[in-house]
């Protein structure tokens, strides 16, 4: 049929029509040159340590230690001095334990998914988005492995033989946790370095040439001799690429199977079929809240606003606020199945969270989930990046009481009245919590300290100059 | 240089005269040569002529194995070793497994397409002739090389010098081995 009509003489205004130029956003302004990339990444890590690190390093060792002190006192007292008690023998740390967890699946949205599906502006975050994944894994499975109270005995979560002769049971979701949180770490890890390794060539022989050795020798080992061959990149595309869609189910099994730990009950308020969507989205949502907070102080401070233009704000922006919305959504749909469902005790729950003793929470979480994303319609709002990072902190808190209403509310009002309870988190949970705001921000400061923040060598490969055609790549792809 | 050389490396300065002098060297029929990139060229596989990588492959196998490593762990543990009844649940179904082996499926698959990949690639080597070139460093960051092995069949000195000079390459140089 189209053929038929090409082939007809076409009405003289229709020849003179002319479609819409559409042009890509740039992904790096000013057309920067190959190398402007390679001295601008690698001269954070090779120029003075700022003062301004040094004073951020000091204070989150201080407030780590928070975390040190309050585990040592755990650990020397017993898993009582936390302030669960009967009914709610889940509390913060299962919260604290679901909300780091949230955090890093934007991590791997954007190194994963967003490869998966071409978003070539991905590649200016996607280093520091999967170290904040690495980093949020590291506080995350501090509070369980904690809370199995004797530590020491943390090893019996895995499959390994010990003298009872007996194994872990594979019908709870939360052994399911244990490998899926393990393994959701280490492909982490691995897909990191796997990315790393070019960069770290590139810093291996900048030291070799300022006559650095040791951290020519460190950055080397680390590099494993990579050497830039293209029958290397051939195969390493290719790993890298499987890693992506192999990171892709990793990422919305994980979440999956954290909310399995409570769907999988039978308790009011947990036991709905919504949960994994509903999590995985929930995770997305305060994943980028968490990179927004982290990237956008990163680019005032090392003038990074080439890389990280307004149309990469933009995008995290409208992941905000569309997965905010999902999550709103899935707020809304509860209480309709609650209502639907005709449960007596799942319509309580969900009452009881909205207008019972926690319901200060409750509308602390609706207000920082819901209502904070949708500014993000705007575009004003977008381009404020002070705005931006106060929003993102909304979004961050709001998805903590996210975990704190789910948990915290179907536990303390659950089916036997005489047993219901209310429950405040004690001083040692308080401490370990915030300490953990410290060891992510040290490991996070040592990363953009010592490892390059964004990855040089994608970043070359999305400008114009790195096409093979001269430089149309921009309009042509 | 009186032994044979590694071969000869020339410089190229952007990515469509790298493209374009490797496909010369391909239909000139070289075998062993390489180009160094900072980065991956998209389209350069096709202009060196290199065939689909195989790590594809190497995480199949991978995937299979993890698969049937965790559904096989939690039967024997649990239906062959220490049989017990949990919940009035069977000693072994897929079902309560395969969370369990879907992860264990992604972790060997993870394994399996990075060792692959360094194995393919004879990584970790922290010597080869080519990163003595003194200006292997730029190779890193913002030019392109070519090299051509001396042990490549169709190489010779004056004629493969001469190749890399048709095609635009610069400052061509012979490689210590």
């Amino acid at each position: 049929m189209a053929h038929a009509e090409h082939s007809s003489p076409a009405h003289p205004l229709l020849q003179e029509v002319r479609p819409a130029e559409l042009p890509r956003a740039v992904l790096v302004e000013n057309n920067r040159s190959f190398n402007w990339i390679t001295e601008k990444i690698c001269g954070i890590i090779e120029g003075k340590t700022p003062t301004w690190w040094w004073i951020c390093f000091v204070l989150a060792c201080f407030v780590a230690s928070f975390t040190v002190a309050g585990i040592t006192y755990l650990v020397a007292t017993g898993v009582g001095v936390w302030g669960h008690a009967n009914p709610v023998n889940w509390a913060w740390d299962i919260v604290n334990f679901v909300f780091w967890i949230g955090i890093g699946h934007a991590g791997t949205l954007i190194s994963a998914i967003l490869c998966l599906l071409r978003q070539k502006w991905r590649t200016s975050i996607n280093r520091a988005a999967e170290a904040m994944t690495i980093f949020a894994v590291v506080c995350a499975a501090i509070f369980p492995v904690f809370h199995v109270g004797r530590v020491w005995f943390a090893w019996y979560l895995f499959p390994i033989p010990n003298s009872n002769a007996i194994w872990q049971n594979f019908r709870s979701p939360l052994e399911w946790d244990v490998f899926a949180v393990s393994t959701y770490g280490t492909v982490s890890v691995l897909f990191w370095y796997v990315g790393l390794i070019p960069d770290l060539a590139v810093l291996r022989d900048r030291f070799f040439a300022a006559g650095n050795r040791l951290r020519a020798t460190l950055y080397g080992l680390f590099a494993l001799g990579w050497r830039g061959s293209n029958r290397h990149w051939s195969n390493y595309e290719m790993a890298y690429l499987i890693l992506a869609g192999i990171s892709t189910p990793l990422v919305l099994s994980v979440h999956t199977i954290v909310s399995f730990d409570f769907a999988v009950s039978l308790l009011p308020g947990w036991h709905t079929t919504i949960f994994p969507p509903y999590f995985v989205a929930g995770a997305i949502f305060s994943g980028f809240g968490m990179v927004l907070t982290l990237m956008l102080p990163l680019r005032a401070v090392y003038k990074l606003e080439d890389l990280i233009t307004q149309y990469h704000i933009d995008c995290m922006c409208k992941i905000t606020l569309a997965t905010g919305t999902i999550v709103g959504y899935a707020y809304g749909m509860e209480f309709f199945i609650a209502w639907y469902g005709a449960n007596p005790y799942e319509g309580f729950a969900f009452v009881n969270r909205a207008f019972g003793h926690y319901a200060w929470a409750y509308w602390i979480m609706i207000s920082c989930n819901v209502i904070t994303p949708q500014f993000f319609w705007f575009k004003a709002v977008r381009e404020n990046t002070a705005l931006v990072w106060v929003l993102s902190i909304f979004v961050n808190v709001g998805m903590w009481f996210e975990r704190f209403v789910i948990i915290v509310t179907s536990l303390a009002r659950d089916f036997l009245p005489s047993s219901w309870g209310y429950y405040s988190p004690s001083i040692v949970e308080i401490f370990t919590f915030f300490g953990t705001f410290g060891v992510f921000s040290v490991l996070f400061l040592l990363f953009i300290r010592f490892l390059p923040v964004m990855p040089m060598a994608e970043l070359k490969a999305v400008t114009p100059q790195a096409d093979v055609h001269g430089g149309h790549g921009n309009a042509k792809h | 240089m009186s032994a044979q050389p590694y071969g000869l490396i020339a410089t190229f300065d952007d990515v469509p005269s790298l493209y374009h002098a490797a496909e010369s060297v391909r239909d000139a029929g070289y075998r062993n040569w390489d180009c160094i990139t900072p980065f991956p060229v998209h389209g350069l596989d096709k202009a060196m002529g290199l065939r689909r990588s195989i790590v594809p492959r190497i995480s199949l196998a991978g995937g299979i194995t993890g698969f049937l490593t965790g559904m096989s762990l939690i039967w024997w543990t649990g239906a062959v070793d220490y049989k017990l009844i949990v919940g009035g649940k069977p000693y072994f179904s897929p079902m309560f497994a395969f969370p369990v082996a879907y992860e264990l499926t992604i972790l060997f698959t993870a394994f399996a397409t990075i060792i692959g990949m360094f194995v393919l690639n004879g990584l970790p080597m922290h010597y080869h002739p080519v990163l003595k070139y003194d200006q292997i460093r730029r190779g890193m960051d913002d030019t392109f090389f070519i090299v051509i092995e001396a042990r490549d069949p169709r190489f010779n000195l004056e004629n493969t010098k001469a190749l890399l000079a048709r095609a635009g390459g610069k400052a061509i140089t012979e490689l210590e081995a």
